[in-house]
């Protein structure tokens, strides 16, 4: 019997590309009868009057139905299963998140309609604030960055703004090896230098380093806490500490927060300025690579200076925005954020109630912890140090038959699951990040399980099997290489005669 | 939890096969005296029927079912059903980023159809995967183009939305960047000759909006003009993509950036929308954000996967285009099903409907009001100047259900009374002729 249990193959129909469907003539647009006198664009416009849209298609419906369609299930989702992209906290987004974000007096609302008939999403925006803040021991909260990303450089303005107010923005930040991409490019964007910082042999903050490289220049550690490596820095408050002690802030990427929501908060511990993904921790949907959206919580000290507008509440108990806050930082997005994103958070912590959000924590952790216990042995555990919601492995036992990271995530494919994250944290060589999240029952984990088993198996048996996967999905490995080295970023008609240039 | 998959007692086998007597035990790590004692303050868990419920009394107090005149970088316009219907398949909906290219063909065919549609649209080569918005794409494009010219300073059109220019400022201040602004004429435009005044040997670039957020549309050839000849590029936003299927795309501009919400995206209190910036093939390598290419597997079959990713953080960290990550995916898919429901005729006929919408509405406030900014063609929103603060006309529409252009003195003082209105094909003769009339007491 095949040992792959729980995926088989089906039907899988092709589909080119929409613009080879196109025909002139098709459609699948009616506008209703124009009340008003048609204007002709010539006269209207003038020179900047446009008369063709190119290589636009021309579709009908059933086409656009079809061809979206198709195009969807050569796709894997959460929906599909288990999904354990390390660091991404793939997990179920609630259908009920998606009515209520799309109830006509939320999703009609304009940006500047005026506050007296937008009280129903400034209260969303109110009540989702005081959770974020209560959940992680911050003083206040910003909703306004777009993901995550946006969110650290939000923050990292905050703590710039904050030091200067004192004299002094600094030039540098420290980030451990172990961190995000994000982190330094962050860094840059506010106008710091990098200053790298080394994990000691537990994947922690090794603190006669951070002793060591802390100083006046220094504005602010960012730390991931649980880590990357999916463990808890132990030695949070000392950390904070030995910064706060030379004048610098601890800043915390949130993007790990699945492993702490309702067991413990930052703030409680030193953390001066942080960011939550709601769509990671909250739910809301990755949508292939977004929306997103990343509140950045602080401490009272940074609160002057958060991006305008703020919501405050007028004395006649109605909600505003306040944007008369001359020492914020100023706009980071137009608008307030992804509100849509705002509401589908709050149905999902409303959903779950404070005993619900710490029962996801403590699945999401015996989960990952359950899968680290079946797999040890099957492939190296690089630290021992206990895991979080996510657990590390590498590919050294792999190795020796020429299989990597990467060989293995594609063989996990043919298995009927979404490869884990692969080769990140670069502290580890060959690293295999699996974070189940709590969204996986006990049968799943167990299928995952037997199949990083028997592709162990495969690797000792059948490498080549394991080098050539995926075998079962419509393409094979691509070639990524001629996809940089001559990029083909847009479809072109194939009779068309080579550009002049 | 009825959304967690486990009974007690697979909990606690797990447990005993993890060789744990308690969930406490998991927690360990985490020093005692850290640990949450007991439940957050937070609302007790409610039932899916009272979430709906509760989301439904803050829709009403929102007021849905008004008329809107409102634009500025948010617009109406009709949303075909197809666009949810698509969005909500669970494959795209719940999948990520397309790290894996085997298993997220649908999602690259899909944003490499968006990149070559937005590609047509524009008259750009090149476009990305996505940003996370207009004002957010407004930054992106100026450090883009610091990077390709080796300069720094931008000079940027006070006709640029303002909340574009604010977020650009946020950025621009820690980058070194001087923005040096330009005004604008009685016709609407960006003034020409203060523009060519203010680009220097130092300027990166410079930054217009077309149609600008008046409504009116800029002469890009001769914003490219002034711009080149210093050596500087030429940076054209657009926050209502509807235009582009009647007015001339900024084939003069060397990047574009884009606000695709117009396509299919609701207004929704301001987001989620999906920025985009496009630009010519020769200055990809400093675009920031995904970009999706065509290629072929090894058995040669077309096929579709991320590229050029060296540009991104994950790989260059601190000398990253960008830091941006996750980006507006779901967004540009509801925008690429827009522009494939509407296609090359539709998009054409949407845009001609809210060109006439537009005309019509401003003709019928030149009547009663003065209406600014003529001489110059405009796409669907206009200017008006009235006698009485438009707050307070307003507030009689809002007893109507409908609501009134945006006053526009909290971005600039100096206009008095003027107000941006914003016509789509959803406005109606009849809602027109109403507020018209409100106006004119």
């Amino acid at each position: 019997m095949s040992p792959i249990r729980k995926a088989t193959t089906h039907v899988n129909q092709n589909e080119g590309l929409i613009f080879e469907k196109s025909s002139p003539g098709k459609y699948a647009w009616k506008l209703p009868e124009l009340d008003v006198p048609e204007v002709d664009p010539a006269k209207a416009l003038g020179a900047a009057a446009r008369n063709d849209l190119g290589n636009m298609p021309e579709v009908s419906e059933i086409e656009v139905i079809r061809h979206f369609t198709r195009l969807s299930t050569w796709n894997y989702g959460v929906d599909t299963g288990m999904y354990p992209l390390g660091s991404c906290t793939m997990k179920y987004n609630p259908r009920v998140n998606e009515v209520a974000s799309r109830m006509e007096g939320l999703a009609g609302a304009h940006p500047y309609q005026p506050e007296k008939i937008s009280q129903g999403a400034l209260l969303i925006m109110k009540v989702l604030s005081k959770c974020l803040i209560e959940i992680t021991g911050m003083d206040a909260v910003t909703l306004q960055p777009a993901a995550g990303a946006h969110g650290e450089l939000t923050g990292i303005l905050l703590i710039r703004a904050y030091l200067e107010s004192k004299g002094n923005p600094r030039q540098k930040i420290l980030i451990p090896d172990s961190a995000h991409g994000t982190n330094p490019a962050t860094a840059a964007i506010a106008g710091y230098a990098v200053e790298n910082l080394k994990s000691n042999a537990a994947g922690m903050v090794d603190i006669p380093s951070l002793v060591a490289q802390t100083n006046e220049d220094v504005a602010a550690l960012m730390i991931t806490n649980p880590n990357t490596l999916g463990v808890f820095e132990q030695e949070i408050a000392k950390i904070a500490e030995i910064l706060h002690a030379k004048g610098a802030l601890l800043y915390m990427d949130g993007a790990n927060m699945n492993a702490l929501v309702g067991k413990a908060r930052p703030g409680d511990r030193g953390v001066d300025v942080m960011h939550m993904n709601l769509h990671k921790t909250f739910s809301t949907p990755h949508g292939g690579g977004g929306p997103g959206s990343g509140p950045v919580a602080c401490k009272q000290i940074l609160e002057p200076f958060l991006p305008v507008p703020v919501i405050v509440t007028r004395p006649n108990d109605t909600l505003a925005f306040d944007y008369d806050r001359p020492q914020s930082i100023g706009r980071v997005r137009a608008f307030y954020g992804n509100f849509g994103m705002h509401v589908r958070a709050l149905a999902y912590i409303m959903a779950n109630g404070p005993d619900g959000l710490r029962q996801t924590t403590e699945d999401a952790v015996l989960n990952a912890n359950y899968i680290r216990k079946k797999l040890d042995g099957y492939y190296d555990l690089p630290y021992p140090t206990p895991s979080m919601h996510e657990v590390v492995f590498s590919d050294r036992l792999q190795m020796k038959n020429g299989i990597r990271t990467g060989d293995i995530a594609k063989r996990l494919i043919d298995y009927g699951f979404h490869p884990y994250t692969v080769s990140f944290p670069l502290i580890v060589h060959g690293a295999l990040m699996i974070e189940p999240t709590e969204s996986e029952s006990r049968e799943e984990l167990d299928l995952l399980i037997d199949a990083m088993r028997s592709i162990a198996e495969e690797c000792e048996r059948d490498p080549k099997l394991v080098l050539e996967a995926p075998h079962t999905t419509r393409v094979s490995r691509l070639d990524e290489v001629t996809a940089a080295r001559k990029p083909l970023l847009r479809w072109k008609p194939k009779q068309q005669p080579a550009a002049a240039d | 939890m009825r959304y967690l998959p486990k009974s007690h007692a697979e909990r606690q086998s797990m447990l005993r096969e993890i060789g744990l007597t308690s969930i406490d035990d998991l927690f360990a790590p985490i020093p005692a005296d850290f640990r949450v004692k007991g439940d957050l303050n937070l609302p007790r868990a409610f039932a899916e029927s009272e979430i709906v419920d509760y989301f439904r009394q803050r829709s009403a107090e929102n007021a849905a079912g008004y008329a809107s005149f409102l634009g500025a970088g948010a617009y109406h316009h009709y949303r075909p059903v197809v666009i949810d219907s698509l969005i909500s398949r669970g494959e795209f909906f719940t999948a990520y980023t397309p790290y894996q290219p085997e298993l997220a063909q649908g999602t690259l065919q899909a944003i490499f159809e968006f990149q070559t549609m937005i590609c047509e649209l524009t008259g750009m080569e090149v476009a990305n995967a996505s940003m996370y918005d207009g004002s957010t794409a407004t930054p992106e494009t100026v450090m883009m183009a610091a990077r390709v010219t080796g300069r720094h300073g931008a000079v940027v059109a006070r006709s640029v939305h303002p909340e574009y220019r604010e977020v650009l400022a946020t950025y621009a201040r820690h980058q070194g960047v001087p923005i040096t602004a330009a005004g604008f004429l009685e016709n609407g435009r960006v003034d020409l000759k203060a523009l060519e005044q203010a680009v220097t040997d130092e300027t990166a670039c410079v930054l217009i909006q077309s149609p600008n957020f008046f409504g009116t549309i800029e002469d890009v050839g001769a914003a490219a003009d002034i711009a080149h000849r210093k050596g500087a590029l030429l940076v054209v936003m657009i926050s209502e993509a509807v235009s582009l299927g009647i007015v001339q795309p900024p084939v003069a501009a060397d990047i574009v950036g884009m606000e695709a919400q117009s396509f299919g995206v609701p207004v929704g209190f301001g987001g989620p929308y999906a920025g985009v910036i496009a630009t010519k093939e020769k200055f990809v390598r400093q675009m920031p954000g995904r970009l999706v290419g065509e290629t072929h597997d090894k058995n040669g079959k077309r096929a579709f996967c991320l590229t050029l990713t060296t540009r991104e953080q994950h790989i260059r960290r601190e000398k990253a285009t960008s830091n941006i990550c996750t980006n507006q995916a779901l967004v540009a898919l509801m925008a690429t099903i827009f522009m494939t429901v509407y296609g090359r005729e539709g998009l054409k006929e949407l845009a001609k409907h809210n060109l006439s919408k537009a005309a019509y509405a401003a003709g019928e406030f030149g009547k009663k009001a003065n209406v600014l900014f003529n001489g110059a063609p405009r796409f669907n929103e206009f200017v008006v100047q009235t006698n009485e603060d438009p707050k307070a006309i307003n507030d009689r529409l809002l007893q109507k259900k409908i609501v009134g252009g945006l006053p526009l003195k909290k971005f600039y003082p100096e206009m008095g009374n003027a107000a941006l209105w914003c016509c789509t094909e959803m406005s109606t003769r009849a809602q027109i002729e109403a507020v018209v009339k409100e106006v004119a007491q």
